[in-house]
């Protein structure tokens, strides 16, 4: 039986053998491992990269206080961006399951529809949940938009859910009893985390804070993006990952406030908006400051 | 020659509710090509969508087309100019008499076309233009676009390769097998393909496999599920069957709930004991033909169980706060950004529920109707909100009428699904569907074309058929109020419902609904009415008079009916139609049709309605004007088509 570490491990090592950069996971709060600027913002323009990395992934609202055997407030996405996806990708994907150790031709494997979309990021993408003897444990998409943006090359993004494939392979009924490490469980090192975030998320939150806190973010963000200008000589060095930063700590305080219940209906849709706007703005921004000067000799020309 | 065409079209999994249209559409795109040929079979797998047509040419007929040129005696320049154009010796004319003479005629004879080469231009365009709900592009921004990618294709024509290529593949003889029990590359022939596939995990016939499903579940005691068995037939290209088992305590769950969860979650079978009670088993349908080592059925036995689990945690958490006190919560529930929350809703309904003649467990399921929104349960489960929210308020000791209507206050959600069951839950539905069609259309979110988000026709339609299937007398004009597009919305539905569903003539309905629609229990017995009386030998000539009289009356422009003045009648034909109509003033039409109609016919006859004395005239169009009143109240029979 493979702990959880090892079966991580060992889907890095094949990717990693497969071209991509493995890169730790992002440090700032994100819901998916979507959102971080590796694959938000890496997806636009016209470079091929691919990219692999393990996200935490936070979902105030999913909180049980660990008490829910399935659920959990921050599970660990395994996020694999192939841009562009290769015409074998799918066979890539299955070879990554059988290199953790399924046996492919005595499991049920479906590809069922399940197209992917995100509002807040302006973005969504056609593809599958990927089905493994009744259990859902990868989505996989062909990226189509992101940022309001068609993009230029496809990206094909798998999103593996660690904890779940984990319990599968090791049969366990609770993710809390997964093995995390020879001797440690996944419960012995995430329980405390399940508890607290909970207890804070759903009781404690200074919701008046939280708020302060989203405007100021917005603010930063807003005031970057206004500074952006596409004709400046010295536009490479202009700091949008830091705006970027900026829109997924409103995302994250967004997600926070709706799970305490501060969001009332009038707003909700309204702060939608307004991450959905930032985070256009960043990708139309990223877009014009990543394009290849010809690209931008042709848009200035079309001006 | 006749030989055999065999085109696959390889991509990766396709959508299984779409394949069986795209099918048809492949068919009708060959058929158009109009190539001779003795059959076609289309089949598809997730995978593969296929076309084999036997006994096609090798290629098409030669054609010969006859161009016109020059006139023998017109100037050598002519000629000389005729046969530079069409790039030929002037010894390939041949000199044709014609009604205006002697004229050169070039007759071009173009030999037919190989059959390889018009499929190998036209199925790029073919494969390209079927028609998918949603599709995706993937080698690049403007690239082809396809229900998902395109991995491969096969086209052959007997043993010949129809050579294009599309979206970078390049069309071959090489097919691709079962994902894991087969091989990814596998040489084929139009004569083994079908074969080879089998070799490589693969049954191409939806037929073969859906046999299959059925034949391996035969011992189960299924509760049949045909949507369910389509869906997996699309979904596998080698079906296999396990039975899996459930800890029989969960069957202390709603049996809504398990089948749900087993059913839209799984995709599972559901199976009944020999009383027909839903047994603690179901049956997966898996894509290999076998799970010797028991893998396939523990793992989905662990992942109902979960499911299970969540379900029972939720069904038991969500009793801890009643459905009553959860009515303040609907204010953080959005019914619409423009329509405020929930909780807004809510009171909209009692409201309604009560001026629709509700009594007070009507108002009350209209209060508590919502709440469901806000348990976990229905946030899991979302197409079960109202049922949730049914069982919950039984359990909560709500009275049956109560608890009966919240279960059914989304009911009729088609034209087949049935009323809510009883006259509480019918008035609760009601509410709710006329309070979203108000609000919606106030704020003008009205449908259109295919673009219909809150589903507000099948709301209308929904009203429409409780209306008159639940025989509610009630003014539907006065509760749509003045919204003249939610009116004319409305007049479509009921126009609909009639035509299409109840099978009533066009001409009927239209005669019927100008007499009024208000009242729809009224609408339809006058209906009713109107198709007995067409059947019989007088209506249609009647119906033909009646469109008379109004075509006169509207050139007339005559304002309010007026009094007759018995003293201008004419004696004869036109006296004799107002003593008549005297003696017929108020009984029901099919009483009178038959005395009525002579006397009318014989009016018209006889009787010059545009007389030159302006006072008889207008007496004259007012004894017309109040027959057809008298008649009108059923039907405008001036819309009646008639033959005459």
């Amino acid at each position: 039986m493979e702990s959880f570490q090892q079966i991580i491990l060992t889907l890095k090592q094949y990717w990693a053998e497969r071209g991509c950069v493995i890169q730790e996971p992002y440090d700032t709060e994100v819901g998916a491992g979507t959102m971080c600027p590796e694959t938000f913002l890496r997806v636009l323009g016209p470079d091929p990269y691919r990219v692999a990395y393990v996200q935490p992934s936070r979902r105030p609202a999913d909180g049980r206080y660990g008490d829910n055997p399935n659920r959990l407030y921050k599970h660990s996405q395994l996020q694999v961006i192939l841009k562009p996806a290769p015409a074998d990708v799918i066979e890539l994907y299955l070879g990554s399951l059988e290199a953790i150790g399924i046996d492919l031709s005595k499991h049920d494997l479906k590809l069922e529809e399940d197209n992917w979309e995100a509002p807040t990021l302006g973005a969504w993408g056609i593809g599958w949940q990927v089905m493994l003897d009744g259990l859902e444990i990868s989505q996989f998409t062909y990226f189509q938009q992101c940022g309001g943006i068609d993009l230029d090359l496809v990206p094909a993004e798998l999103t593996y859910g660690l904890e779940r494939l984990t319990a599968f392979l090791q049969v366990k009924d609770s993710v809390y009893d997964i093995e995390w490490a020879p001797g440690y469980s996944y419960g012995d090192v995430r329980y405390k985390d399940e508890l607290q975030y909970s207890v804070y998320n759903f009781e404690m939150a200074d919701t008046g804070m939280l708020w302060k806190l989203f405007d100021l973010h917005e603010g930063e963000a807003t005031r970057l993006i206004h500074l952006y200008d596409p004709k400046a000589e010295d536009k490479k060095r202009f700091p949008l990952l830091p705006a970027y930063d900026q829109v997924l700590k409103c995302s994250n305080l967004f997600n926070t406030l709706d799970a305490r219940g501060a969001i009332s209906v009038t707003e909700r849709v309204g702060v939608i908006q307004r991450v959905r706007k930032m985070a256009v703005a960043v990708a139309a921004a990223w877009a014009d400051q990543q394009a290849p000067p010809q690209a931008q000799a042709a848009v200035e020309v079309a001006q | 020659m006749s030989i055999p065409f065999l085109l696959e079209i390889g991509t990766e999994e396709i959508p299984d509710w779409m394949i069986p249209t795209a099918l048809e559409n492949l068919r009708l795109s060959f058929e158009k090509l109009d190539l001779p040929h003795d059959s076609v079979r289309l089949d598809a797998t997730p995978r593969r969508l296929v076309l084999r047509a036997e006994g096609l040419p090798e290629r098409q007929a030669d054609s010969e087309e006859r161009v016109l040129g020059p006139a023998k005696s017109a100037p050598p320049q002519a000629l000389a100019g005729f046969v530079r154009k069409q790039g030929i010796d002037a010894s390939e004319l041949k000199v044709e008499a014609t009604p205006k003479g002697e004229y050169y005629v070039y007759v071009k004879k173009a030999p037919g076309r190989f059959t390889k080469d018009i499929l190998a231009e036209a199925l790029p365009g073919i494969i390209l233009g079927l028609y998918f709900p949603k599709t995706m592009y993937w080698t690049g921004k403007g690239g082809p676009r396809f229900i998902r990618p395109i991995r491969w294709i096969v086209a052959l024509l007997g043993e010949e390769i129809i050579p294009f290529e599309l979206a970078g593949v390049r069309s071959g003889a090489l097919t691709s097998g079962h994902r894991r029990l087969g091989a990814r590359e596998i040489a084929v022939t139009t004569a083994d393909y079908e074969q080879r596939l089998r070799d490589h995990g693969v049954i191409l016939s939806a037929e073969e496999r859906r046999n299959l499903i059925l034949s391996k579940t035969a011992g189960m005691r299924l509760k049949a599920d045909p949507a369910l068995l389509e869906t997996l037939v699309y979904l596998t290209e080698c079906p296999g069957v396990i039975q899996g088992n459930f800890d029989p305590q969960f069957l202390e769950l709603p049996e809504e709930v398990l089948i749900t969860v087993m059913r839209h979650h799984q995709k599972y079978f559901s199976l009944e004991d020999a009383e027909g009670k839903l047994a603690p088993a179901f049956a997966a349908v898996m894509n290999i033909a076998s799970d010797p080592e028991g893998f396939v059925q523990r793992g989905n036995e662990r992942v109902l169980r979960a499911r299970f689990n969540d379900a029972r945690f939720f069904w038991d958490s969500d009793q801890k706060k009643p459905l009553r006190d959860r009515k303040a919560d609907l204010a953080n529930v959005t019914f619409q950004a423009k329509l405020g929350s929930y909780l807004l809703k809510t009171e909209r309904m009692m409201k309604l529920a009560a001026e629709l003649g509700g009594d007070e467990h009507a108002v009350r399921a209209a209060e508590l109707c919502k709440c469901d929104l806000t348990t976990e349960l229905v946030k899991e489960f979302t197409e079960l909100q109202g049922v949730v929210g049914g069982l919950y308020a039984r359990v909560q000791g709500e009275a049956e009428p109560v608890w009966q209507a919240i279960y059914d206050q989304y009911k009729p959600e088609s034209m087949e699904d049935a009323l809510p069951r009883n006259r509480t839950a019918q008035i609760v539905s009601l509410a709710d569907k006329l309070d979203t069609l108000r609000g919606c259309f106030g704020v003008g979110m009205i449908p259109t074309g295919s673009r219909d988000p809150f589903a507000l026709r099948r709301a209308a339609q929904g009203v429409v058929r409780i209306l008159i299937e639940g025989r509610f007398e009630l003014p539907l004009l006065d509760l749509l109020g003045a919204d003249e597009p939610l009116r004319a919305f409305f007049e479509e539905r009921i126009r609909y419902y009639f035509k299409d569903i109840r099978g009533f003539q066009y001409d009927e309905v239209n005669a019927c609904m100008a007499a009024g629609w208000s009242n729809l229990v009224d609408l339809e017995a006058r209906l009713e009415r109107v198709r007995a009386l067409r059947a019989t030998p007088d209506f249609e000539p009647l119906a033909a008079a009646f469109k008379r009289i109004a075509n006169i009356l509207r050139q007339a422009e005559l304002g309010a009916v007026g009094t007759i003045s018995e003293a201008l009648l004419e004696e004869g034909p036109e006296r004799e139609l107002y003593l008549e109509f005297r003696k017929i003033s108020g009984q029901p039409i099919e009483n009178v049709i038959s005395r009525l109609r002579p006397k009318v016919d014989l009016f018209f006859d006889k009787v010059l309605v545009n007389a030159p004395d302006p006072v008889v005239r207008q007496n004259r169009l007012t004894l017309l004007q109040t027959l057809l009143a008298e008649f009108s109240t059923i039907a405008d029979f001036s819309e009646i088509v008639t033959n005459s």
